[in-house]
């Protein structure tokens, strides 16, 4: 029985294993030198030198586009969360058909693939950026404002849901005590909000980090790579070193990789509330 | 004076995200619709010139189109059976009580994480230089070679990547119904003898059946809009053989210039991906007035 039950742990532990393999093979690779990995792709390296990290971190401009990546998804995802929470509030505690209307469009729009308005989005920018001046594309800033633009939409129904189940006689009392609308929201309806807060975090941190087509068409200039734009310009670019290529490839996972260990408990918990929703 | 206060205090905490959402989603999403009846190269300085529903009439015609559309569907089934099959039984793995179960489930949910794009890329790695060399040692040369390079096996290298990067996703979404079976029902069933597959198929399956739903039209729908690995790994080659829509649609637009009739694919697209949602929503609808 006992040992039945040894068998079954590692038999899992393997099968976890192998399916991280491509993750080995990538890291192991990142190491070796050309001829040592042509004569075996799954072999340990023989010695760690971090020489091609060095040359993927100049090539592929590593730093600057760890910078841009981080800048634009912090600040994004600090505009969602406030504008969306306020927006779900609102709609949540006004029960008229204007509230209800805005709200249901903000679920039709989901359905909307980005493909569907990419093109039409973009010659509206440039129509923005020729009128007013205002630099819509080609500008960090006019990422975040089309970032927040997609993302809110999933965020405002995500925390309308979890506002419906918050009690409204707290409020009230607040109410009676003659505190703004204002003030109620932020000192008593926002920190209730904190478990979807978490969730609504976590969901935009993934998708605005790794999205790749929209900088692709917003930003053409070469300081203002992303970590994805960066590695697809990095393998277009350079007739491919397989391990230069790999020690890019590792640089981009780390960030993810630490951020899962920090987050996993949330991350799973977000994954698994915005999937149901 | 309550009524107008009321007011300005929904203006003030509505107004912002309704006014970026309207310029950023709304307003392209019906001039897109606009754009979809005129053939235009894209060029401000050139005409539109109005043509109806023709760019509609020639996709029905569009022999890349017709193809693009077909890879789709197949990689889409194929996607389906693969990512919730695996997702599954990894789900139903990772609930034991083993004591690995839990590090188990961290390492199978990681890919997810990291971006279709990066995933690609680590993969067309591993076909061209990693699967020769397995070939070699483990003598199959048949089956490990690279898939990249072959306008049949290509496709099936994207399904593999897909199933990758989503059974980890379906896992989770699995364990919580599983979670959700009561104890005293497994143990009853435990009491009464049954054996381990009857419990799984009179007991788990069954009430899994929410979270299986729900499963198959997340990756119906995440399949259908591939991008980022279609991108990375094939770019739709070799020779258009793995170009699925959402990288068709692009190229249309971006690469041959096509804007009206690029748009027009754009929005069947629209229609398509709406349509699977939708019918989701009736489903899951329709099971909630059941029980």
């Amino acid at each position: 029985m006992k040992k039945t039950k040894v068998i079954k742990e590692t038999l899992l532990l393997i099968v976890a294993i192998f399916y991280l393999s491509p993750i080995y093979i990538m890291l192991v690779n990142s190491f070796k030198n050309r001829q040592e990995l042509y004569e075996n792709v799954l072999a340990f390296p023989k010695d760690f030198s971090f020489q091609y990290y060095i040359a993927a971190i100049e090539k592929m401009n590593f730093l600057s586009a760890f910078g841009n990546s981080l800048y634009i998804t912090v600040i994004s995802v600090i505009f969602i969360v406030i504008l969306s929470s306020m927006t779900a509030w609102m709609l949540a505690r006004t029960n008229n058909r204007i509230s209800k209307i805005i709200f249901m469009t903000f679920i039709a729009t989901m359905l909307i693939p980005f493909q569907t308005i990419m093109m039409p989005l973009m010659q509206e920018m440039n129509w923005i950026m020729k009128t007013t001046g205002i630099p819509m594309l080609n500008t960090r800033g006019g990422l975040i404002f089309m970032n927040i633009g997609f993302n809110t939409s999933m965020a405002v129904f995500l925390y309308h849901g979890f506002i419906k189940s918050i009690p409204i006689s707290l409020e009230e009392a607040a109410m009676i005590d003659g505190a703004s609308k204002f003030s109620i929201f932020w000192r008593i309806i926002f920190p209730m909000l904190k478990p979807i807060t978490v969730t609504v975090m976590i969901l935009n941190v993934i998708s605005i980090w790794n999205d790749y087509l929209l900088p692709s068409l917003v930003l053409t200039q070469k300081e203002l790579r992303t970590i994805p734009l960066s590695t697809f310009y990095f393998f277009g670019e350079f007739t491919i070193q397989w391990n230069q290529a790999m020690a890019g490839l590792v640089l981009t996972i780390i960030p993810v990789v630490i951020f899962y260990v920090f987050a996993q408990k949330y991350i799973i918990k977000g994954i698994a509330e915005g999937a149901v929703k | 004076m309550s009524k107008t206060k009321n007011r300005f205090w929904f203006a003030l905490f509505t107004f912002p995200t309704i006014f970026i959402f309207t310029i950023v989603v709304i307003i392209p999403f019906i001039s897109g619709i606009y754009y979809a009846f005129f053939d235009w190269d894209g060029i401000a300085a050139n005409a539109k010139e109005f043509v109806g529903f023709d760019n509609f009439l020639k996709l029905i015609e569009d022999e890349r189109f017709r193809h693009s559309a077909w890879v789709t569907i197949k990689f889409t089934l194929l996607a389906l059976i693969s990512v919730n099959v695996l997702g599954l039984t990894f789900a139903l793995i990772v609930t034991s009580t083993l004591r690995t179960a839990k590090s188990a489930r961290t390492m199978v949910f990681m890919p997810n994480l990291i971006g279709g794009l990066i995933l690609g890329y680590i993969w067309s790695f591993i076909f061209s230089d990693a699967f020769s060399i397995i070939g070699k040692v483990t003598g199959f040369e048949s089956v490990f070679y690279n898939w990249l390079m072959s306008p049949d096996y290509a496709l099936y290298a994207i399904v593999l990547v897909f199933t990758w990067q989503m059974a980890g996703y379906m896992m989770i979404v699995y364990i919580a119904g599983i979670e959700n079976i009561p104890y005293e029902l497994m143990e009853a069933a435990k009491i009464d003898g049954a054996n381990y597959w009857q419990r799984l198929r009179k007991i788990v399956l069954p009430l899994l059946m929410p979270s299986i739903t729900i499963c198959l039209f997340l990756t119906l729908s995440f399949a259908f809009k591939i991008y980022d690995v279609n991108l990375s790994l094939t770019s739709g080659g070799p020779v258009n053989s793995t170009e699925m829509f959402a990288l068709n649609i692009y190229n249309e637009i971006f690469g041959y210039s096509n804007y009206g009739y690029g748009q027009a694919k754009a929005i069947v697209f629209f229609l398509i991906v709406a349509a699977i949602s939708l019918t989701q929503v009736y489903f899951t609808k329709k099971r909630e007035v059941e029980m």
